[in-house]
C-alpha cells in the first residue's frame, strides 16, 4: 500500500482535531456534562463536533436549550427537528418558567429584553440537574473579552466569572477537577474566527437556520441597528415599522439581535460576506455588548454564558 | 481554502510594544474590523492620547489591564493571511507573569521576542528567550524594536544581535537542548517598517519581513512520519455499554443505533501517523495486537496523521482504557514510575520535597510525590543554582518525583505532548505545576 501523497491537515481540519479532543476529554473527565444547543451557527458546529467525537455511541450527554421565550420561530423549529434527526435528548429549560415561578423578573418597557435573565434559569438548570460541564459555542474572537477565555472556564457556586482565578492551559492537558456545586464552561472552537465556522458548515453540509440566509422582514430602527418586529413589541415614538431585505450573523434573542442589510442568501454568499467584513460578529448585531466598554466580563462575572 | 495553521507568541517587556506590533499585524494585514478600531480609538482619546491609534488597546481586553495599560493575561488573536492561519499568543511581559509565558509557549510553534533598540537587551528579553528555548518552541524571532528611535542605525542592530545571540549560545546548558532556529530582524511595529512590509528606512537588512517569515516557517505537524507514532487512548467508544454516568437513557433508538460489538479507542494521534495493519504495543501493559481499523465519523482511513483525531478498532480484545497509549513496538515510548522533569511552579504557595500532586500526562492520571528538588533557574542570571529547598510562584527547577502508577512518556525534548505533565493540587484543584520530563530516574 503506497503512500502516494503527504497531505497536510487543512487549518479547518486542524482545528476541528482539537474541538474533538476537547469534547472527549470532558467527557471523560466529568460526571454530568451537557451542551447548550441554542440553534445558533456556533451550537450547530458544536453538534457535528460531537457526532464526530462520539458516534457510532449516543452522545454522553443531553443538549440543552435555555429558551428566552422570544426565539425566532424559524430558530425554535430548526432546533426541533435537528434534534430529532440525530435523535439525541434536548433539555429546555424555559426563562418564562423562571419568571412564573418568581427567579426572575421581567424587564419592563420598550428597551426590556430577556437576555439578562436567561443567567438565572441557566443557573437553576444546572443546578437541578446536577450538570458539572457545559458546552458552549462561544469563540475567543467574538469580543474583547473572551480573548482572554480559556477552553475551560471556572464559574464557582454563583456562577461567576473571576478573570483573576482561571487556570492555566499548557499544552492540551486541561484539569477538569471541581468540587460538588462548581462547573465548568467549556469551548471546544474557542480558536475558531467566525469566517471558520461558517466555512466548516459549508464543508460540512449542515443545515442552519434560515434566517442566517437574507430575507424579507418587518423591521425598525433603533440605536443604528435593525430589530425584528414580532406581535407585542413596544416602539419608541418616532419608530416606524418597514420591510426590509436582512439577515442575521448571530442568532441571539429577538429583542436584543439586530439583522444586517444583506442579499446573501446562499451559504457562498454568506461565506463571501464574511470574508469581506470589516465589522465584528458582535459588534454589528448585539445591543447586550455595548451598554459599556466591559459589557461582556461584567456579565461573565454575573454567570451568564 | 486550504491553510495551514501557525501559533506563535509575542513575548517582551511592558514597553517594549508587542501590542503594538500585534496590532500592526493585525492592522497591516487588514483583519482588524472597523468596530474595534473605533473602539480602540475612542479608548485612546479618553486616556489622553492624541489621535494617534494606540494599536496595543486592541488587544487589551480586561478592564483592570486597560486600565493599568499593561497586559496581565495571555490573549489569543487570528488573522489570516491567503497563505496561512495564524493564532498569536500574546503574553505579559513581567516576571510574575512566568506561568502566563509558558502556558503561551506550550503549543507555540514560532515565538517572537522583541527587544528594545533603545534599551537594549533586558533581563526580560533574556527570560523570554529561555522559556521559548525550555518550552521546545522550534523557532525564534528576535524583533529589534523601536529602530527608528535608533536612527534605523545597522551598527545598533549588529551591536544587539550579537549581545543576544552570545547569550543565547548559553542557553544550551541551562535548558538541556538544543537551540531553537533563531532569526533577528530589525523593524519599527509603531511605523510598520519591516513588520508586513519591507522597509525602506533599512536597505541593509536583506532578510525578510516578519510576516513573510510567519507565513514560510515550518509548522510543528509538517512532518509527521518523521516522528514516532504516539496515540493516548482518551475515550472508549462502545455503543453497547449503555449504562455509563451521564448517558441519556431515555434517548430514541436512533441515537448511535449501532453494533453492539463495536469497540473503538479515541484519541488525538500526538505525533507520528499510523497505518490499517500496523503492530502496535499498549502502554504501560505491555499488550500487543494490529490496527484492524482507523475510523472517523467520516469513514475509514487507510493512515491517519498528527494531530488527527480518530478512533481505533484493534485486532485483539485486549482490556485497554483511558489513559494508556498506543504506539508501534519498535518506537515504543519509555516507562516508568520515576522521572527527573523541569517544573514551572505557578502558584504562591511553594513547591516543597514530599508533598503530594496530582499528576495528569496525556490522558493518564497518577499521584505524584516530590522526592527532591535539584535546583533552580535563577530568574537573573539563568543559571541553575542548588541545591534547592522550595520552588516559589514562578520559580523553574529540576524535580525528581514518583508517580503512583506508571506513565508512558517521552523526553520533553523528544515530543512536547508525551513528555508534558501538569500538577494539580488536590485540595483546592488548581493547576500549580507545568512539567517538562528530562527522563527517567535510575
Amino acid at each position: 500500500m503506497a503512500i502516494a501523497t503527504r497531505p497536510q491537515l487543512s487549518h479547518l481540519r486542524a482545528l476541528e482535531s482539537e474541538a474533538i479532543h476537547v469534547m472527549r476529554e470532558v467527557a471523560a473527565e466529568f460526571e454530568r456534562p451537557v451542551l447548550l444547543f441554542s440553534g445558533g451557527k456556533d451550537s450547530i458546529v458544536l453538534l457535528r463536533l460531537a457526532e464526530k467525537a462520539f458516534r457510532p455511541a449516543p452522545f454522553p450527554f443531553p443538549l440543552m436549550h435555555v429558551d428566552t421565550g422570544h426565539n425566532f420561530p424559524e430558530v425554535i423549529e430548526f432546533r426541533d427537528r435537528r434534534v430529532a434527526e440525530l435523535g439525541e435528548r434536548l433539555i429546555v429549560a424555559s426563562v418564562q418558567e423562571s419568571i412564573d415561578q418568581g427567579r426572575a423578573v421581567e424587564e419592563q418597557g420598550p428597551r426590556a429584553s430577556r437576555n439578562q435573565l436567561q443567567t438565572v434559569t441557566l443557573l437553576d438548570a444546572i443546578a437541578e440537574h446536577g450538570f458539572d460541564a457545559a458546552f458552549g459555542g462561544a469563540r475567543r474572537d467574538e469580543e474583547r473579552a473572551r480573548a482572554k477565555e480559556r477552553v475551560f472556564s471556572f464559574r464557582d457556586d454563583f456562577g461567576q466569572w473571576d478573570p483573576k482565578n482561571q487556570r492555566p492551559e499548557l499544552w492540551n492537558l486541561y484539569n477538569g477537577r471541581v468540587k460538588k456545586g462548581e462547573n465548568v464552561r467549556v469551548f471546544p472552537i474557542s480558536n475558531w474566527t467566525e469566517l471558520d465556522v461558517w466555512e466548516y458548515i459549508d464543508s460540512e453540509g449542515l443545515e442552519v437556520p434560515s434566517i442566517y440566509f437574507s430575507h424579507e422582514r418587518p423591521v425598525f430602527k433603533r440605536d443604528g441597528m435593525l430589530y425584528a418586529w414580532r406581535e407585542g413589541t413596544e416602539l419608541i415614538e418616532g419608530e416606524e415599522i418597514f420591510s426590509e431585505t436582512v439577515r442575521y450573523r448571530t442568532v441571539g434573542d429577538m429583542s436584543c439581535t439586530g439583522g444586517v442589510l444583506s442579499k446573501a442568501s446562499s451559504l457562498e454568499q454568506v461565506v463571501l460576506e464574511i470574508a469581506a467584513t470589516r465589522i465584528t460578529e458582535r459588534g454589528e448585531t448585539r445591543a447586550d455588548d455595548r451598554v459599556s466598554e466591559a459589557a461582556m466580563e461584567d456579565r461573565k462575572k454575573a454567570g451568564y454564558f | 481554502m486550504t491553510l495551514d495553521l501557525l501559533r506563535f507568541t509575542t513575548a517582551g517587556a511592558v514597553d517594549d510594544g508587542k501590542s503594538t506590533l500585534i496590532g500592526r499585524l493585525l492592522f497591516d494585514s487588514k483583519q482588524v474590523f472597523e468596530d474595534q478600531l473605533e473602539h480602540v480609538a475612542e479608548a485612546s482619546e479618553r486616556r489622553g492620547g492624541e489621535g494617534a491609534l494606540d494599536l496595543a488597546l486592541l488587544t487589551d481586553g480586561l478592564r483592570a489591564e486597560r486600565e493599568q495599560g499593561i497586559t496581565i493575561d495571555v490573549a489569543y488573536r487570528y488573522f489570516a493571511t491567503p497563505k496561512r492561519r495564524f493564532i498569536i499568543a500574546d503574553c505579559p511581559g513581567h516576571q510574575q507573569y512566568t506561568r502566563n509565558m509558558v502556558t503561551g509557549a506550550s503549543t507555540a510553534d514560532l515565538a517572537v521576542v522583541l527587544v528594545d533598540a533603545r534599551r537594549g537587551v533586558t533581563e526580560q528579553s533574556k527570560r523570554h528567550a529561555f522559556i521559548s528555548a525550555l518550552l521546545g518552541i522550534p523557532h525564534i524571532v528576535v524583533a529589534i524594536n523601536k529602530m527608528d528611535l535608533v536612527e534605523h542605525s545597522q551598527s545598533r542592530f549588529d551591536e544587539l544581535a550579537a549581545e543576544f545571540s552570545a547569550f543565547a549560545e548559553g542557553l544550551d546548558a541551562v535548558t538541556g537542548r538544543r537551540l531553537p532556529e533563531t532569526t533577528y530582524m530589525p523593524i519599527s511595529a509603531l511605523d510598520g517598517d519591516n513588520v508586513v512590509e519591507r522597509s525602506a528606512q533599512m536597505p541593509w537588512y536583506q532578510g525578510p519581513a516578519l510576516l513573510e517569515l510567519l507565513e514560510g516557517v515550518d509548522v510543528a505537524y509538517d512532518h509527521p512520519f518523521d516522528r514516532p507514532a504516539r496515540f493516548p487512548v482518551q475515550w472508549v467508544i462502545r455503543p453497547g455499554a449503555g449504562i455509563a454516568a451521564g448517558v441519556n437513557r431515555d434517548a430514541p433508538a436512533g441515537a448511535g443505533a449501532a453494533d453492539p460489538d463495536y469497540r473503538g479507542y479515541a484519541g488525538q494521534l500526538a505525533s507520528g501517523a499510523l497505518r490499517r495493519g500496523d503492530e502496535v504495543a499498549v502502554l504501560p501493559g505491555g499488550g500487543r495486537t494490529r490496527i484492524a481499523a482507523i475510523d472517523t465519523y467520516d469513514g475509514e482511513l487507510e493512515e491517519a496523521m498528527a494531530p488527527m483525531s480518530l478512533t481505533l478498532r484493534l485486532e485483539d480484545e485486549l482490556d485497554i482504557s483511558r489513559g494508556e497509549l498506543i504506539c508501534r513496538p519498535e518506537e515504543a515510548a519509555t516507562v516508568g514510575r520515576e522521572l527527573e522533569a523541569d517544573v514551572c511552579w505557578m502558584t504562591d504557595r511553594p513547591l516543597r520535597p514530599g508533598e503530594r500532586y496530582v499528576l495528569k500526562q496525556t490522558s493518564r492520571m497518577a499521584t505524584a510525590i516530590v522526592d527532591r528538588i535539584e535546583d533552580v533557574v535563577d530568574v537573573h542570571t539563568l543559571q541553575r543554582t542548588q541545591p534547592a529547598e522550595e520552588l516559589a510562584l514562578n520559580d523553574i527547577g529540576r524535580v525528581h518525583l514518583r508517580t503512583s502508577v506508571p506513565l508512558a512518556f517521552d523526553p520533553y525534548t523528544s515530543n512536547r505532548r508525551t513528555g508534558s505533565f501538569i500538577l494539580i493540587d488536590q485540595d483546592s484543584n488548581e493547576t500549580v505545576g507545568a512539567g517538562l520530563i528530562a527522563a527517567a530516574s535510575a
